[in-house]
């Protein structure tokens, strides 16, 4: 069993939604992106989402974009990302890694070169944010084939049809962008992701992971209640941003903490329990 | 008439010219561009809709615009003769205007009640704001910082038109910055907005949908050459930024026997400088806003700054039909520097009289390369995409006249 797959049917088992977190890989330093990983790790995350940086970033907010420029003005690139992952691998075997860019650094690495480096490196999944499935056949069907998770995204104006075509493709879990607009975006109506959930569900067996708004304690309880994971981006990059580089890795480690621990203070959500039933 | 018939029938129904184009955006943007791919094909066969569209170039652009012959220049540079497609007598002074009213009519259709753009230079941002006055409509800008400053000119026309101007400060704060913005705009506010792209780039159906409204411009010349010239040319001539003039008057000659297509690009300070902006010639095949194209790139795959006199030709990547055609040998693509752009601007304005943008200086300054080398009987069409009004600052910079200057590069002028 894949280390997505050992996640997320650990955490279904104890009716409890996964926390996973997301950092721009290089941000702030490149040589801190490895220990706050770790940090981020020992504070409760069950899997950890990389962004790989590009100058373009057109379905990113304000705020993933400033750690994509600090991260580019270092010069970091796929194959640096690709070195931190090996790096993260050396002491953790177990921590779900994805990676999360767009299509051009893959495409300028060449798209079979990529699938093996990553393997090798000890990623698990990987989301091309500007690769629908209607351009990604190929590609997902070249990671299926070095045993990595093609993630695809499901948002609010995806129709049935296209869920379907999803499920197909995806492996790992399906992340559903509960708000239009960009990362970082507010106002998030959890009524609204829960309806959107149970339509994905009659679709998709794999888990689905909602992120895109959720910004507190609060918010990350009310959509653990109906998700299978919880995904926090913008939140945490801005807590990087707000300290000095070096105490990045502390300050995202505690700000995740305190979710976590609200996250179990909740009681594991029957609502979970019967979604799978 | 549907507006685009043509035994080359490209891109198929995914938006695919050969390996290029394709709709590569994130899953909240498919919807939204199904959409509007299938109100397109739809409307393009409306006769109603063609009709109003046709009727809208003719009465408020000025269409058909004429083509011109250049015959002092052409005698002075002797050979070739040199013929102009005069866009530049368009509405708003230049080509892009055909394309916005197409697409405005289509979201007067859809029912959208606001249209957002992206601008480099400002053109296609004031020909954006244009429409959207005219068909009262609510009008959002994107315009990188750095453009803002250097095109002040058009920025106050676009305001005076009754448009927001939203400056972006991201990145390079450039034309492929106010892109990213605009889609991040679009993304946001999906069903009340219709983002009217500017050049046949973007993601399915955007390059199809403004190629098909701007070839208006070569089916004009399909006709006007036989009788003012006596017959069609031998080589069609345009600059390539985005590149929706090139495609506008080329598309309409796509196998053609006997005419050969000339994209040209900009070549900045020179190819081996890096500071440039000829993606077709220096770059590599890639993924950016929307479509597979030509890229100027890294070897990380990062979108790399571009370099040119025109601002409108400012742009890392290229329409992924220009890639087609020039992979598949249907037309070549050239360069011309800064320097050789503005020699031919001056040529154009003091040998017949008419006032050139700096784009389209890169078309003429090519024409007038090749002009020279070929028999007096042979005929080039250049596509005269815009005036050159809204270049007056950068040529007088250029030639170290300052006709007015804006307070922030002169601080003795500032008013406090």
């Amino acid at each position: 069993m894949s280390r997505l797959d050992a996640t997320f049917a650990r955490r279904r088992a104890e009716g409890r939604a996964a926390l996973v977190p997301f950092i721009t890989a290089g941000d702030p330093s490149p040589d801190l992106t490895v220990a706050v990983v770790r940090a981020l790790v020992a504070a409760g995350a069950d899997a950890v989402e990389l962004g790989v940086p590009f100058s373009d970033p057109m379905a990113d907010g304000p705020v993933v974009q400033r750690a994509s420029e600090r991260a580019l003005a270092r010069k970091v690139g796929l194959g640096d990302v690709l070195a931190m992952v090996r790096e993260i691998r050396r002491a953790d075997a177990s921590t779900p890694i994805v990676l999360m860019g767009y299509a051009n650094p893959i495409e300028a690495m060449g798209a079979e070169r990529f699938a093996e480096r990553a393997r090798e490196a000890g990623v698990d999944g990987v989301l091309v944010v500007d690769y629908p499935p209607e351009e990604a056949q190929e590609f997902a069907a070249l990671l299926g084939a070095h045993a990595l998770a093609p993630i695809f995204l499901v948002s609010p104006t995806t129709p049935e049809a296209r869920i379907e075509a999803i499920a197909r493709l995806a492996r790992g879990f399906v992340y559903y962008v509960s708000l239009k607009g960009v990362t970082g975006a507010g106002h998030l109506d959890t009524a609204e992701v829960a309806r959107k959930l149970a339509q994905i569900r009659r679709h998709v067996k794999l888990p689905v992971g909602v992120g895109f708004g959720i910004r507190d304690a609060a918010s990350a309880c009310a959509i653990a209640e109906h998700a299978d994971a919880v995904v926090i981006g913008s939140r945490i990059i801005q807590e990087i941003e707000a300290g000095a580089p070096e105490d990045a890795p502390a300050r995202a480690g505690a700000w995740l903490a305190t979710i976590r621990a609200a996250l179990d203070a909740a009681p594991a959500s029957r609502s979970a329990e019967k979604r799978r039933a | 008439m549907p507006l685009a018939e043509h035994p080359y029938d490209l891109p198929d129904a995914r938006g695919h010219f050969g390996r290029y184009g394709g709709t590569f955006v994130a899953e909240t943007l498919i919807q939204a561009l199904d959409e509007l791919a299938a109100q397109y094909a739809r409307y393009q066969r409306d006769p109603d809709f063609v009709a109003e569209f046709e009727r809208e170039l003719k009465h408020y652009v000025g269409r058909p615009s004429p083509v011109y012959h250049a015959q002092r220049w052409s005698r002075r540079l002797g050979g070739a003769q040199i013929w102009l497609k005069r866009e530049d007598l368009n509405h708003t002074g230049a080509h892009k205007v055909n394309n916005c009213i197409g697409q405005a009519l289509l979201a007067r259709r859809l029912g959208k009640p606001r249209v957002i753009a992206e601008t480099g230079a400002g053109q296609h941002g004031v020909a954006t704001a244009t429409v959207a006055a005219r068909y009262g409509m609510e009008c959002v800008v994107y315009m990188g910082s750095e453009d803002v400053k250097r095109q002040a000119q058009n920025v106050f026309r676009m305001k005076l038109l009754g448009a927001t101007v939203v400056p972006v400060d991201a990145g390079s704060r450039t034309l492929k910055d106010a892109l990213n913005e605009a889609m991040r705009d679009w993304v946001t506010n999906v069903e009340t907005t219709f983002y009217i792209i500017g050049t046949v780039a973007g993601p399915h159906p955007y390059p199809m949908m403004v190629r098909d409204f701007q070839s208006v411009i070569g089916r004009e010349c399909l006709e006007q050459m036989p009788e003012a010239a006596g017959r069609q040319p031998d080589v069609v001539i345009a600059c390539v930024g985005g590149g929706s003039n090139a495609m506008g008057i080329f598309h309409p000659y796509i196998g053609h026997a006997g005419v050969d297509l000339v994209g040209v690009e900009a070549e900045g300070e020179g190819l081996a400088t890096g500071r440039h902006a000829a993606s077709l010639t220096a770059g590599r095949p890639g993924v950016l806003h929307g479509n597979r194209t030509y890229l100027l790139q890294d070897d990380d795959g990062q979108i790399v700054e571009t370099h040119s006199v025109s601002a409108g030709l400012d742009y890392p990547g290229v329409g992924p039909e220009h890639a087609y055609l020039k992979d598949s040998g249907l037309a070549r693509y050239v360069t011309i520097t800064d320097a050789q752009a503005l020699e031919a601007f001056h040529d154009c304005c003091r040998t017949e009289g008419i006032i050139p943008a700096l784009e389209s200086s890169h078309a003429l300054a090519y024409a007038a390369q090749l002009a020279p080398t070929l028999p007096q009987d042979r005929i080039l069409l250049v596509n005269l995409s815009g005036r050159g009004d809204k270049d007056m600052n950068t040529v007088a910079e250029r030639s170290g006249l300052r006709f007015y200057c804006r307070p922030e590069c002169d601080p003795s002028m500032r008013t406090v």
